[in-house]
């Protein structure tokens, strides 16, 4: 990670109120990020994957100023986010945008397709108008493949590919330095995913613009990101480039999702079972959170939760026995 | 092919007659703007209580002022008292509605506690304690209709745009630095226009339904002025020798509040799409 980070989270938190206001004391809370510590490097696609409940979704509302952390800090190339004034945070927007989830959903379905691409130039002060601002908005749908002329189209006329590369040219009309893509491609077809993927990678080599990829799949992340970073209920438990921690995970539940993973090979025979437990809405006092789960678990798990420590150049894993998995090849055993 | 054209139909049907009927009573209120068969108001003493078809083609009051006429003029009246009513209502419980769906927390606890005491006064009270301030009249009857739909609006208003508000859109322009009041403007209202136009039409009905009321109990339109609900009143004394009388203008509201409940319905149906695919 010799580049320098266009964004940092330094022990960014959020604490989320649930069940029923007490008349007395506080509301109960749920710890949705617990201590993220992240470096994006400028110009990579960051993938961060992690199971439902991981404080993945969390994260992309925190970096994208749309919900602010309980504690920490978020670094957007050198300018903490929420220290700025309201009318300097509005003018960063053009250099972060996002594409959500839901085709379906994140396009007004009453708002013409070139209106909502040009949404995001409201806090570009110097943005073009009129023809001018008609023609980058025809320039920002070719560059995802689509026509011009589709502008003056509404979303009810798109199948959900179209309409997601309709939010990515949406995302790219500021021309911004960040793009936070939460689950962008689960809700499409494999083949439209695919398409949704390259049309991201080569706007990264073609632009330079960085981007924070949310997933649950991993092979997703495995076809895309440069740098992974894994969660596990609000933590992050390992990182490192792509590639080198999906061959050799540093930590028993990357090695999990990997394990759950579908294949062509195992087509017929069923996933393993392994250890489920559910959310918990309480903080846990002390203790690694994957313990429950965990086939490593050891005295010193239930008393001192891990933290994120570096293990080989570029690569973290937040486990005490991440030793024993560092070295060879060899695989944990998942009960069955 | 017939048979599906023929469930199309009837499942149109409420929106078919419905428009039909309002456009009917739209019609005759416009009409007799320009052209009413006699003066509503003139009175003809040798003519008094004849029936239907007997003199005119309602017949005639105790008067002896034509039905029709008073009918026709009747509709005008009734129908802009309760159009200024329910557009008073509209605008202000809009405007609330947004606010409080735009503005979680205290603001939206306030505005619809509000509401609920708004909600708590039956119209006629209410219209009963600003005539008793105001005096009677067209303004009093447009304002007691109008605070009364506030509430209404505010609800309905709320509700859907909270559904607008929890959308990823509206996230994505709030990402592009847009302010609440403006996300408002650009995204609430249009997505939420359709559920208040059949709101409006629905409370149409009900205006009409309530200024007959403050009309019969004197605290509507000023006489000679003819209004539905003071030609009901005024029928009461002969309701044996001339039951015409309260039946004409009775059946004018009732067909009245009839046909915009059926087009608020019909409306409903053709904007909602969860309806429209259980069709």
């Amino acid at each position: 990670m010799s580049t320098p980070a266009l964004l940092e989270l330094c022990n960014v938190a959020r604490d989320y109120p649930v069940g029923p206001t007490p008349l007395f004391g506080r509301r109960a809370t749920l710890r949705a990020l617990d201590g993220i510590d992240l470096k994006v490097p400028a110009g990579s696609i960051f993938g961060v994957v992690g199971e439902s409940g991981s404080g993945k979704s969390t994260l992309a509302r925190i970096v994208m100023a749309l919900d602010r952390p309980t504690a920490g800090n978020v670094l957007f190339d050198g300018d903490d986010l929420f220290l700025l004034p309201p009318a300097a945070l509005a003018a960063r927007r053009r250099d972060f945008q996002m594409v959500f989830q839901d085709p379906y959903g994140s396009l007004d379905p009453r708002s013409r397709i070139g209106r909502t691409v040009a949404e995001p130039l409201h806090v570009v002060p110097d943005a073009l108008r009129g023809a001018e601002r008609a023609a980058l908005v025809g320039e920002a749908l070719e560059s995802v493949g689509l026509k011009a002329a589709d502008a003056a189209r509404f979303p009810h006329e798109f199948s959900g590919g179209q309409r997601q590369r309709i939010a990515i040219a949406r995302a790219l009309i500021t021309r911004p330095k960040l793009v936070v893509a939460d689950e962008a491609v689960s809700a499409l077809d494999l083949s439209v995913q695919a398409q949704v993927l390259n049309l991201l990678r080569s706007l990264r080599d073609r632009h330079g613009i960085t981007v924070l990829f949310i997933t649950h799949n991993l092979a997703v992340i495995d076809c895309v990101a440069d740098h992974v970073a894994v969660m596990y209920r609000g933590r992050v438990v390992e990182t490192g480039p792509a590639q080198a921690v999906f061959a050799r995970p540093f930590h028993p539940y990357t090695q999990l999702l990997i394990a759950a993973e579908p294949s062509l090979e195992r087509i017929g025979r069923g996933l393993r079972r392994t250890p489920s437990a559910p959310p918990s809405a309480q903080i846990e006092g002390g203790g690694c959170a994957f313990l429950a789960r965990c086939p490593l678990a050891s005295g010193r798990c239930a008393a001192e939760a891990p933290a994120l420590r570096a293990l080989e150049p570029g690569r973290a894993s937040a486990c005490h026995h991440a030793e024993a998995l560092t070295e060879g090849a060899s695989s944990l055993h998942f009960p069955t | 092919m017939s048979g599906a054209l023929l469930s199309r139909l009837a499942g149109r049907l409420p929106l078919i007659l419905g428009g039909a009927i309002t456009a009917c009573i739209i019609g005759t209120a416009l009409v007799s703007q320009v052209w009413t068969p006699e003066a509503p108001t003139r009175m003809r003493f040798a003519l008094k209580l004849k029936g239907p078809l007997a003199q005119g083609l309602l017949g005639t009051d105790h008067f002896g002022r034509d039905l029709t006429s008073m009918l026709m003029v009747g509709a005008w009246n009734s129908l802009s008292i309760a159009v200024l009513a329910v557009l008073l209502g509209a605008m202000a419980g809009t405007l609330l509605g947004v606010t409080a769906a735009a503005r979680a927390g205290i603001i939206d606890g306030a505005i619809m506690r509000l509401c609920d005491i708004l909600f708590a006064f039956p119209a006629v009270l209410s219209a009963i304690m600003l005539g008793a301030l105001m005096g009677p009249g067209a303004l009093t009857a447009v304002v007691a209709i109008g605070v009364f739909m506030i509430p209404v609006f505010a609800r309905v208003t709320r509700s859907a745009a909270a559904q607008v508000w929890a959308r990823d859109y509206v996230l994505a322009a709030r990402a592009a630095g847009k302010g609440a009041a403006r996300i408002t403007l650009e995204h609430v209202l249009p997505n939420i226009a359709g559920q208040i136009i059949v709101q409006v039409t629905i409370q149409l009905g009900l205006a009409i339904l309530t200024e007959a009321g403050l009309s019969f109990l004197g605290l509507g339109i000023a006489p000679p002025a003819p209004s539905w609900g003071r030609m009901l009143a005024d029928a009461q004394t002969y309701l044996t020798a001339a039951p015409h009388l309260a039946l004409v203008p009775g059946i004018a509201i009732a067909l009245s509040v009839l046909g915009f409940n059926l087009l608020g319905d019909g409306l409903r149906d053709l904007i909602d799409p969860r309806r429209r695919l259980a069709a």
